[in-house]
Protein backbone atom coordinates (compact mmCIF):
# COMPACT_ATOMS: atom_id res chain seq x y z
CA UNK A 1 0.00 0.00 0.00
CA UNK A 2 1.96 2.81 -1.29
CA UNK A 3 0.69 6.01 -0.19
CA UNK A 4 1.63 8.32 -2.40
CA UNK A 5 -0.42 6.05 -5.32
CA UNK A 6 -3.20 6.30 -2.99
CA UNK A 7 -3.14 9.69 -2.71
CA UNK A 8 -3.05 10.62 -6.30
CA UNK A 9 -5.77 7.81 -6.98
CA UNK A 10 -8.25 9.07 -4.53
CA UNK A 11 -7.57 13.34 -5.42
CA UNK A 12 -8.63 11.89 -9.21
CA UNK A 13 -11.50 10.02 -7.85
CA UNK A 14 -12.68 13.51 -6.26
CA UNK A 15 -11.90 15.58 -9.09
CA UNK A 16 -14.14 13.45 -11.41
CA UNK A 17 -16.73 13.22 -9.00
CA UNK A 18 -16.97 17.12 -8.88
CA UNK A 19 -17.40 16.84 -12.90
CA UNK A 20 -19.72 14.31 -13.41
CA UNK A 21 -22.40 16.29 -11.24
CA UNK A 22 -21.23 19.65 -12.58
CA UNK A 23 -21.80 18.91 -16.29
CA UNK A 24 -25.00 19.88 -17.94
CA UNK A 25 -24.89 17.07 -20.82
CA UNK A 26 -26.05 14.27 -19.53
CA UNK A 27 -24.29 11.81 -21.86
CA UNK A 28 -21.19 13.25 -20.74
CA UNK A 29 -22.06 13.29 -17.06
CA UNK A 30 -22.49 9.47 -17.38
CA UNK A 31 -19.39 8.91 -19.28
CA UNK A 32 -17.76 10.98 -16.71
CA UNK A 33 -19.77 8.38 -13.68
CA UNK A 34 -18.46 5.13 -15.36
CA UNK A 35 -14.52 6.85 -14.82
CA UNK A 36 -15.28 7.41 -11.51
CA UNK A 37 -16.59 4.29 -10.74
CA UNK A 38 -13.18 2.98 -12.22
CA UNK A 39 -11.10 4.99 -10.32
CA UNK A 40 -12.69 4.21 -7.39
CA UNK A 41 -12.38 0.38 -8.49
CA UNK A 42 -8.05 1.75 -9.04
CA UNK A 43 -8.11 2.83 -5.79
CA UNK A 44 -9.84 -0.45 -3.97
CA UNK A 45 -7.27 -2.56 -5.87
CA UNK A 46 -4.49 -0.44 -4.40
CA UNK A 47 -5.48 -0.70 -0.91
CA UNK A 48 -5.84 -4.63 -1.45
CA UNK A 49 -9.27 -5.33 -1.98
CA UNK A 50 -9.55 -7.37 -4.94
CA UNK A 51 -13.17 -8.75 -4.62
CA UNK A 52 -14.35 -5.69 -4.35
CA UNK A 53 -12.48 -3.93 -7.12
CA UNK A 54 -13.35 -6.98 -9.32
CA UNK A 55 -17.11 -6.67 -8.62
CA UNK A 56 -17.11 -2.91 -9.03
CA UNK A 57 -15.19 -3.15 -12.22
CA UNK A 58 -17.60 -5.05 -14.03
CA UNK A 59 -21.01 -3.70 -12.66
CA UNK A 60 -20.22 0.19 -11.87
CA UNK A 61 -18.24 0.57 -14.96
CA UNK A 62 -19.85 -2.05 -17.04
CA UNK A 63 -23.34 -2.75 -16.63
CA UNK A 64 -24.11 0.76 -14.62
CA UNK A 65 -22.94 2.78 -17.06
CA UNK A 66 -24.87 1.46 -19.94
CA UNK A 67 -27.92 1.71 -18.03
CA UNK A 68 -27.54 5.36 -17.17
CA UNK A 69 -27.19 5.48 -21.55
CA UNK A 70 -29.78 3.55 -22.23
CA UNK A 71 -32.23 6.14 -19.55
CA UNK A 72 -30.54 9.14 -21.30
CA UNK A 73 -31.22 7.60 -24.61
CA UNK A 74 -35.01 7.18 -23.69
CA UNK A 75 -35.35 11.10 -22.30
CA UNK A 76 -33.67 14.16 -22.57
CA UNK A 77 -30.42 14.84 -23.28
CA UNK A 78 -29.96 18.62 -22.28
CA UNK A 79 -30.15 19.14 -18.42
CA UNK A 80 -31.14 22.88 -17.20
CA UNK A 81 -28.64 23.19 -14.27
CA UNK B 1 -9.46 12.59 15.29
CA UNK B 2 -10.86 9.61 17.53
CA UNK B 3 -10.39 7.05 14.44
CA UNK B 4 -7.69 4.19 14.42
CA UNK B 5 -4.62 5.02 12.65
CA UNK B 6 -5.04 3.62 8.94
CA UNK B 7 -3.73 0.70 8.68
CA UNK B 8 -3.55 -0.35 12.58
CA UNK B 9 -3.76 -4.33 12.90
CA UNK B 10 -5.01 -3.73 16.48
CA UNK B 11 -7.88 -1.68 15.39
CA UNK B 12 -11.10 -2.74 17.01
CA UNK B 13 -12.49 -3.61 13.51
CA UNK B 14 -10.40 -6.44 13.32
CA UNK B 15 -10.20 -7.84 16.84
CA UNK B 16 -13.29 -9.81 17.29
CA UNK B 17 -14.92 -12.90 14.70
CA UNK B 18 -12.54 -11.95 11.81
CA UNK B 19 -9.04 -13.41 13.29
CA UNK B 20 -11.40 -16.69 13.63
CA UNK B 21 -12.41 -16.27 9.34
CA UNK B 22 -8.97 -16.11 8.69
CA UNK B 23 -7.03 -18.37 10.82
CA UNK B 24 -9.85 -21.46 10.62
CA UNK B 25 -11.32 -21.06 6.83
CA UNK B 26 -9.08 -23.27 5.21
CA UNK B 27 -9.33 -26.08 7.92
CA UNK B 28 -13.33 -25.69 7.97
CA UNK B 29 -13.54 -25.29 4.11
CA UNK B 30 -11.26 -26.35 1.96
CA UNK B 31 -11.39 -22.79 -0.15
CA UNK B 32 -8.11 -20.73 0.14
CA UNK B 33 -10.52 -17.58 -0.95
CA UNK B 34 -11.54 -15.74 2.34
CA UNK B 35 -13.80 -13.47 0.78
CA UNK B 36 -15.34 -16.06 -0.97
CA UNK B 37 -15.35 -18.61 1.83
CA UNK B 38 -17.04 -15.69 4.80
CA UNK B 39 -19.48 -14.78 1.49
CA UNK B 40 -21.48 -17.85 0.78
CA UNK B 41 -20.47 -20.18 3.70
CA UNK B 42 -20.04 -18.39 6.97
CA UNK B 43 -22.54 -15.71 5.98
CA UNK B 44 -24.40 -17.57 3.87
CA UNK B 45 -27.96 -16.23 4.63
CA UNK B 46 -26.88 -12.59 3.61
CA UNK B 47 -25.85 -13.74 0.23
CA UNK B 48 -29.40 -14.99 0.02
CA UNK B 49 -31.32 -12.58 0.86
CA UNK B 50 -29.19 -10.09 -1.80
CA UNK B 51 -30.01 -12.54 -4.47
CA UNK B 52 -33.54 -12.27 -3.56
CA UNK B 53 -32.68 -8.25 -3.40
CA UNK B 54 -31.56 -8.59 -7.12
CA UNK B 55 -34.36 -10.48 -8.12
CA UNK B 56 -36.93 -8.56 -7.37
CA UNK B 57 -35.17 -5.19 -8.98
CA UNK B 58 -35.71 -6.94 -12.30
CA UNK B 59 -39.00 -7.60 -11.16
CA UNK B 60 -40.06 -3.90 -10.07
CA UNK B 61 -38.87 -2.82 -13.31
CA UNK B 62 -40.60 -5.01 -15.18
CA UNK B 63 -43.62 -3.83 -13.55
CA UNK B 64 -43.04 -0.29 -13.94
CA UNK B 65 -42.33 -0.02 -17.46
CA UNK B 66 -43.92 -2.95 -19.29
CA UNK B 67 -46.38 -2.45 -21.46
CA UNK B 68 -48.15 -5.36 -23.84
CA UNK B 69 -48.68 -3.35 -27.03
CA UNK B 70 -52.37 -3.02 -28.12
CA UNK B 71 -51.99 -1.19 -31.01
CA UNK B 72 -49.49 -1.17 -33.81
CA UNK B 73 -47.31 1.78 -34.50
CA UNK B 74 -48.10 4.78 -36.86
CA UNK B 75 -45.55 4.47 -39.47
CA UNK B 76 -42.93 1.86 -40.03
CA UNK B 77 -39.46 2.64 -41.81
CA UNK B 78 -38.24 0.50 -44.65
CA UNK B 79 -34.42 0.56 -46.15
CA UNK B 80 -33.60 -0.67 -49.57
CA UNK B 81 -30.30 -2.42 -49.71
CA UNK B 82 -29.12 -1.80 -52.78
CA UNK B 83 -29.65 2.39 -53.60
CA UNK B 84 -30.34 3.53 -49.73
CA UNK B 85 -33.81 4.51 -49.94
CA UNK B 86 -36.13 4.64 -47.11
CA UNK B 87 -39.36 3.75 -47.33
CA UNK B 88 -42.00 5.07 -44.34
CA UNK B 89 -45.38 2.69 -44.90
CA UNK B 90 -48.44 3.97 -42.61
CA UNK B 91 -50.41 2.10 -40.84
CA UNK B 92 -52.55 -0.32 -42.77
CA UNK B 93 -50.66 -0.46 -45.75
CA UNK B 94 -48.74 -3.53 -46.94
CA UNK B 95 -45.27 -3.74 -45.51
CA UNK B 96 -42.41 -6.29 -47.22
CA UNK B 97 -41.87 -7.96 -44.06
CA UNK B 98 -39.83 -11.11 -45.62
CA UNK B 99 -38.22 -9.78 -48.52
CA UNK B 100 -34.06 -9.75 -48.97
CA UNK B 101 -33.86 -6.45 -50.38
CA UNK B 102 -35.90 -4.53 -47.71
CA UNK B 103 -34.94 -4.04 -44.01
CA UNK B 104 -37.02 -3.11 -41.35
CA UNK B 105 -34.75 0.24 -39.26
CA UNK B 106 -35.53 1.94 -36.28
CA UNK B 107 -37.53 5.32 -36.08
CA UNK B 108 -34.99 7.02 -33.95
CA UNK B 109 -32.20 5.55 -37.10
CA UNK B 110 -29.58 4.48 -34.95
CA UNK B 111 -27.03 3.52 -38.24
CA UNK B 112 -26.53 -0.28 -38.93
CA UNK B 113 -23.05 -1.35 -38.66
CA UNK B 114 -21.56 -4.69 -40.19
CA UNK B 115 -18.49 -4.62 -39.01
CA UNK B 116 -19.40 -4.06 -35.54
CA UNK B 117 -21.92 -6.88 -35.71
CA UNK B 118 -19.47 -9.22 -36.86
CA UNK B 119 -16.82 -8.63 -34.96
CA UNK B 120 -18.85 -8.65 -31.39
CA UNK B 121 -20.17 -12.10 -32.74
CA UNK B 122 -16.60 -13.30 -33.22
CA UNK B 123 -15.53 -12.07 -29.71
CA UNK B 124 -18.44 -12.81 -27.60
CA UNK B 125 -17.92 -16.33 -27.23
CA UNK B 126 -14.51 -15.76 -25.34
CA UNK B 127 -16.25 -13.36 -23.12
CA UNK B 128 -18.94 -16.07 -22.38
CA UNK B 129 -16.06 -18.92 -21.62
CA UNK B 130 -14.11 -15.95 -19.63
CA UNK B 131 -17.55 -15.19 -17.25
CA UNK B 132 -18.09 -19.01 -16.65
CA UNK B 133 -14.35 -19.40 -15.77
CA UNK B 134 -14.51 -16.63 -12.66
CA UNK B 135 -17.47 -18.34 -11.91
CA UNK B 136 -15.48 -21.86 -11.52
CA UNK B 137 -12.52 -20.41 -10.09
CA UNK B 138 -14.39 -18.64 -7.46
CA UNK B 139 -12.54 -20.26 -5.04
CA UNK B 140 -9.11 -20.16 -5.79
CA UNK B 141 -8.67 -16.47 -7.13
CA UNK B 142 -10.57 -12.95 -6.82
CA UNK B 143 -14.23 -13.62 -8.77
CA UNK B 144 -17.41 -15.56 -7.76
CA UNK B 145 -20.83 -16.01 -8.85
CA UNK B 146 -21.77 -12.43 -8.78
CA UNK B 147 -18.38 -11.19 -11.18
CA UNK B 148 -18.95 -13.95 -13.37
CA UNK B 149 -23.03 -13.66 -13.58
CA UNK B 150 -22.46 -9.62 -14.23
CA UNK B 151 -19.88 -10.06 -17.01
CA UNK B 152 -22.06 -12.74 -18.14
CA UNK B 153 -24.87 -10.59 -18.54
CA UNK B 154 -22.57 -7.95 -19.84
CA UNK B 155 -22.18 -10.18 -23.07
CA UNK B 156 -25.78 -10.35 -23.62
CA UNK B 157 -26.22 -6.69 -23.19
CA UNK B 158 -23.25 -6.08 -26.27
CA UNK B 159 -25.18 -8.80 -28.52
CA UNK B 160 -28.40 -6.48 -27.96
CA UNK B 161 -26.40 -3.44 -28.89
CA UNK B 162 -24.80 -4.79 -31.86
CA UNK B 163 -27.81 -6.21 -33.43
CA UNK B 164 -31.16 -4.84 -32.95
CA UNK B 165 -33.33 -5.21 -30.10
CA UNK B 166 -35.96 -7.06 -32.50
CA UNK B 167 -33.46 -10.24 -32.97
CA UNK B 168 -31.99 -10.61 -29.80
CA UNK B 169 -35.48 -10.68 -27.86
CA UNK B 170 -36.50 -13.21 -30.26
CA UNK B 171 -33.47 -15.50 -28.96
CA UNK B 172 -33.47 -14.47 -25.82
CA UNK B 173 -37.13 -13.78 -25.12
CA UNK B 174 -38.04 -11.69 -21.58
CA UNK B 175 -39.64 -15.39 -20.61
CA UNK B 176 -36.89 -16.69 -20.68
CA UNK B 177 -34.76 -14.24 -18.75
CA UNK B 178 -37.10 -14.21 -16.02
CA UNK B 179 -37.43 -17.93 -15.50
CA UNK B 180 -33.77 -18.02 -15.24
CA UNK B 181 -33.81 -15.57 -12.72
CA UNK B 182 -35.93 -17.42 -10.28
CA UNK B 183 -34.27 -20.55 -11.11
CA UNK B 184 -31.11 -19.06 -10.08
CA UNK B 185 -32.80 -18.13 -6.77
CA UNK B 186 -34.43 -21.13 -6.05
CA UNK B 187 -31.23 -23.40 -6.85
CA UNK B 188 -29.42 -21.16 -3.58
CA UNK B 189 -32.72 -21.55 -1.70
CA UNK B 190 -33.19 -25.39 -2.36
CA UNK B 191 -29.29 -26.16 -1.66
CA UNK B 192 -30.25 -24.73 2.05
CA UNK B 193 -33.48 -26.53 1.98
CA UNK B 194 -31.34 -29.73 1.21
CA UNK B 195 -29.41 -29.31 4.19
CA UNK B 196 -32.15 -28.95 5.90
CA UNK B 197 -34.06 -32.23 5.22
CA UNK B 198 -31.13 -34.09 5.88
CA UNK B 199 -30.68 -33.40 9.29
CA UNK B 200 -29.28 -29.79 10.09
CA UNK B 201 -29.49 -26.18 10.04
CA UNK B 202 -30.42 -24.22 7.06
CA UNK B 203 -27.38 -23.54 4.93
CA UNK B 204 -25.02 -26.03 6.97
CA UNK B 205 -23.52 -27.32 4.20
CA UNK B 206 -21.63 -30.29 6.17
CA UNK B 207 -24.95 -31.95 5.98
CA UNK B 208 -24.20 -32.56 1.72
CA UNK B 209 -21.53 -35.34 2.71
CA UNK B 210 -24.33 -37.86 3.34
CA UNK B 211 -25.95 -37.36 0.01
CA UNK B 212 -22.37 -36.70 -1.97
CA UNK B 213 -20.09 -39.35 0.43
CA UNK B 214 -17.15 -36.75 0.41
CA UNK B 215 -15.39 -35.47 4.13
CA UNK B 216 -17.50 -32.95 6.06
CA UNK B 217 -14.70 -30.11 4.32
CA UNK B 218 -15.17 -31.45 0.97
CA UNK B 219 -18.65 -30.84 1.04
CA UNK B 220 -18.90 -27.70 2.21
CA UNK B 221 -16.35 -26.69 -0.70
CA UNK B 222 -19.02 -28.08 -2.95
CA UNK B 223 -21.64 -26.82 -1.60
CA UNK B 224 -20.31 -23.15 -1.80
CA UNK B 225 -19.58 -24.15 -5.55
CA UNK B 226 -23.27 -25.01 -6.08
CA UNK B 227 -24.74 -21.70 -4.39
CA UNK B 228 -22.12 -19.32 -7.00
CA UNK B 229 -23.76 -21.55 -9.71
CA UNK B 230 -27.41 -20.18 -8.44
CA UNK B 231 -26.37 -16.76 -8.05
CA UNK B 232 -24.37 -16.24 -11.52
CA UNK B 233 -27.84 -17.55 -13.00
CA UNK B 234 -30.09 -15.15 -11.45
CA UNK B 235 -27.65 -11.84 -11.61
CA UNK B 236 -27.07 -12.39 -15.42
CA UNK B 237 -30.70 -13.12 -16.29
CA UNK B 238 -31.77 -10.30 -13.95
CA UNK B 239 -29.26 -8.04 -15.99
CA UNK B 240 -30.64 -8.48 -19.46
CA UNK B 241 -34.18 -8.07 -17.99
CA UNK B 242 -33.72 -4.86 -16.91
CA UNK B 243 -31.99 -3.96 -19.71
CA UNK B 244 -34.59 -4.69 -22.16
CA UNK B 245 -37.39 -3.11 -20.23
CA UNK B 246 -35.06 0.41 -19.50
CA UNK B 247 -33.89 0.89 -23.32
CA UNK B 248 -37.21 0.31 -25.12
CA UNK B 249 -39.35 1.93 -21.96
CA UNK B 250 -41.53 -1.61 -21.77
CA UNK B 251 -42.72 -1.68 -25.75
CA UNK B 252 -39.65 -4.15 -26.59
CA UNK B 253 -39.29 -3.30 -30.40
CA UNK B 254 -37.23 -0.59 -30.63
CA UNK B 255 -33.60 -0.09 -28.54
CA UNK B 256 -30.14 1.39 -28.82
CA UNK C 1 0.40 23.93 11.50
CA UNK C 2 2.81 21.07 11.17
CA UNK C 3 1.00 19.39 13.25
CA UNK C 4 -2.49 20.20 11.44
CA UNK C 5 -0.94 18.91 8.03
CA UNK C 6 0.36 15.70 9.63
CA UNK C 7 -3.04 15.00 11.02
CA UNK C 8 -4.29 15.79 7.49
CA UNK C 9 -1.99 13.09 5.71
CA UNK C 10 -2.49 10.53 8.16
CA UNK C 11 -6.04 9.88 7.58
CA UNK C 12 -6.39 11.04 4.05
CA UNK C 13 -8.51 8.52 3.18
CA UNK C 14 -11.34 9.61 5.77
CA UNK C 15 -11.17 13.19 4.89
CA UNK C 16 -11.99 12.11 1.49
CA UNK C 17 -14.54 9.89 2.27
CA UNK C 18 -16.18 12.75 3.78
CA UNK C 19 -15.99 15.02 0.92
CA UNK C 20 -17.15 12.30 -1.42
CA UNK C 21 -20.32 12.17 0.92
CA UNK C 22 -20.83 15.74 0.87
CA UNK C 23 -20.85 16.32 -2.93
CA UNK C 24 -23.45 13.39 -3.71
CA UNK C 25 -25.35 14.51 -0.46
CA UNK C 26 -25.42 18.29 -2.01
CA UNK C 27 -25.81 16.53 -5.73
CA UNK C 28 -29.02 14.64 -4.21
CA UNK C 29 -30.87 17.63 -2.71
CA UNK C 30 -29.60 20.95 -4.68
CA UNK C 31 -29.75 19.73 -8.45
CA UNK C 32 -32.65 19.98 -10.26
CA UNK C 33 -32.47 17.11 -12.79
CA UNK C 34 -33.49 13.54 -11.66
CA UNK C 35 -31.08 12.17 -13.57
CA UNK C 36 -28.34 14.37 -11.68
CA UNK C 37 -29.86 13.15 -8.61
CA UNK C 38 -29.76 9.94 -9.32
CA UNK C 39 -25.61 10.30 -9.85
CA UNK C 40 -25.77 11.98 -6.39
CA UNK C 41 -27.12 8.81 -5.27
CA UNK C 42 -24.46 6.75 -6.54
CA UNK C 43 -21.46 8.71 -5.84
CA UNK C 44 -22.69 8.71 -1.62
CA UNK C 45 -22.88 4.87 -2.25
CA UNK C 46 -19.46 4.52 -3.28
CA UNK C 47 -18.08 7.01 -0.77
CA UNK C 48 -19.64 4.60 1.52
CA UNK C 49 -18.19 1.59 0.62
CA UNK C 50 -14.40 3.36 0.62
CA UNK C 51 -14.76 4.33 4.39
CA UNK C 52 -15.11 0.46 5.09
CA UNK C 53 -12.28 -0.42 2.89
CA UNK C 54 -10.35 1.28 4.64
CA UNK C 55 -11.11 0.36 7.40
CA UNK C 56 -9.87 -3.11 6.88
CA UNK C 57 -6.35 -2.59 5.82
CA UNK C 58 -3.36 -3.35 7.60
CA UNK C 59 0.32 -2.45 6.87
CA UNK C 60 1.94 -4.90 5.81
CA UNK C 61 -0.67 -7.58 5.00
CA UNK C 62 -1.27 -9.39 1.09
CA UNK C 63 -4.63 -9.72 -0.13
CA UNK C 64 -7.15 -12.07 1.33
CA UNK C 65 -6.18 -15.20 -0.30
CA UNK C 66 -4.72 -17.74 1.26
CA UNK C 67 -1.15 -18.94 -0.78
CA UNK C 68 -0.76 -22.76 -2.12
CA UNK C 69 1.57 -23.43 0.58
CA UNK C 70 0.19 -22.76 3.80
CA UNK C 71 -2.31 -25.39 3.19
CA UNK C 72 -2.21 -27.09 7.03
CA UNK C 73 1.52 -26.61 7.47
CA UNK C 74 2.31 -23.30 8.82
CA UNK C 75 -0.13 -21.76 11.16
CA UNK C 76 -2.01 -19.09 9.59
CA UNK C 77 -1.11 -15.69 11.16
CA UNK C 78 -3.90 -12.89 11.47
CA UNK C 79 -1.93 -10.21 11.37
CA UNK C 80 -0.57 -11.51 7.70
CA UNK C 81 -3.41 -11.11 5.86
CA UNK C 82 -6.04 -8.33 5.32
CA UNK C 83 -9.72 -8.06 7.57
CA UNK C 84 -12.21 -10.44 4.91
CA UNK C 85 -14.86 -9.14 6.90
CA UNK C 86 -15.79 -5.77 5.36
CA UNK C 87 -14.58 -6.74 1.99
CA UNK C 88 -17.99 -9.47 1.88
CA UNK C 89 -20.21 -6.73 3.48
CA UNK C 90 -19.00 -4.10 0.68
CA UNK C 91 -19.78 -6.93 -1.95
CA UNK C 92 -23.20 -7.01 -0.62
CA UNK C 93 -23.19 -3.22 -0.99
CA UNK C 94 -21.89 -2.86 -4.32
CA UNK C 95 -24.91 -5.59 -6.09
CA UNK C 96 -28.17 -3.84 -3.84
CA UNK C 97 -26.18 -0.71 -5.41
CA UNK C 98 -26.74 -1.76 -9.10
CA UNK C 99 -30.18 -3.04 -8.19
CA UNK C 100 -31.42 0.23 -6.85
CA UNK C 101 -29.90 2.10 -9.83
CA UNK C 102 -32.07 -0.07 -12.40
CA UNK C 103 -35.44 0.39 -10.31
CA UNK C 104 -34.42 4.70 -10.01
CA UNK C 105 -33.56 5.03 -13.65
CA UNK C 106 -36.99 3.32 -14.69
CA UNK C 107 -38.97 5.48 -12.67
CA UNK C 108 -37.25 8.48 -13.94
CA UNK C 109 -38.03 7.32 -17.07
CA UNK C 110 -41.89 7.09 -16.22
CA UNK C 111 -41.93 9.92 -14.81
CA UNK C 112 -40.35 11.66 -18.72
CA UNK C 113 -43.38 9.57 -19.75
CA UNK C 114 -45.51 11.04 -17.89
CA UNK C 115 -44.70 14.97 -17.58
CA UNK C 116 -42.51 15.30 -20.27
CA UNK C 117 -39.52 16.81 -18.78
CA UNK C 118 -36.61 15.92 -16.25
CA UNK C 119 -36.30 19.02 -14.14
CA UNK C 120 -37.85 18.60 -10.63
CA UNK C 121 -39.35 22.10 -9.86
CA UNK C 122 -41.26 22.11 -13.61
CA UNK C 123 -42.64 18.81 -12.35
CA UNK C 124 -44.34 20.11 -9.49
CA UNK C 125 -45.53 23.66 -11.31
CA UNK C 126 -47.83 20.98 -13.20
CA UNK C 127 -48.78 18.74 -10.36
CA UNK C 128 -49.67 21.79 -8.80
CA UNK C 129 -51.90 22.98 -11.63
CA UNK C 130 -53.59 19.50 -12.30
CA UNK C 131 -54.16 19.54 -8.79
CA UNK C 132 -55.65 23.25 -8.78
CA UNK C 133 -57.54 22.20 -11.94
CA UNK C 134 -59.52 19.48 -10.42
CA UNK C 135 -60.69 21.31 -7.62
Amino acid sequence: MIWQFDLIILTLVVISGIAAISIRDLLGASVLFGAYSFLMCLAWAAMGAVDVAFTEASVGAGVSTVFFVAAVFRTSRRSKD
Amino acid sequence: MDFPAYGDPESPASQHVSPYYIEKAIEDTAVPNLVTAVLADYRGYDTLFETAVIFTAGLACFILLRRFRREPPQFRLYRHLDTGVTLIIEQGGKEPTDSDEFRRIDSQWVPYDLIMQKAVGLVVPFLQLFALYVIAHGHHSPGGGFQGGVIFGATLILIAISNDLRSTTRRISETISSKLASTGVLIYAGTGALCLLLGANFLNYSQLSKLIHVSTVMARSHGILLIEIGVGLAVAAVMIWIYYNLVSAGRHDEGL
Amino acid sequence: MPDLLSLFLAKYNYWVVIFLMMIGLYAMMAKNNLVKKIIGMNIFQTAVILFYVSIATKHDASIPIIGHGHNGHHAIHAADYMNPLPHVLMLTAIVVSVATLGVALALAVKAYQQHDTLEEDEIIEQLKTDYLSQQ
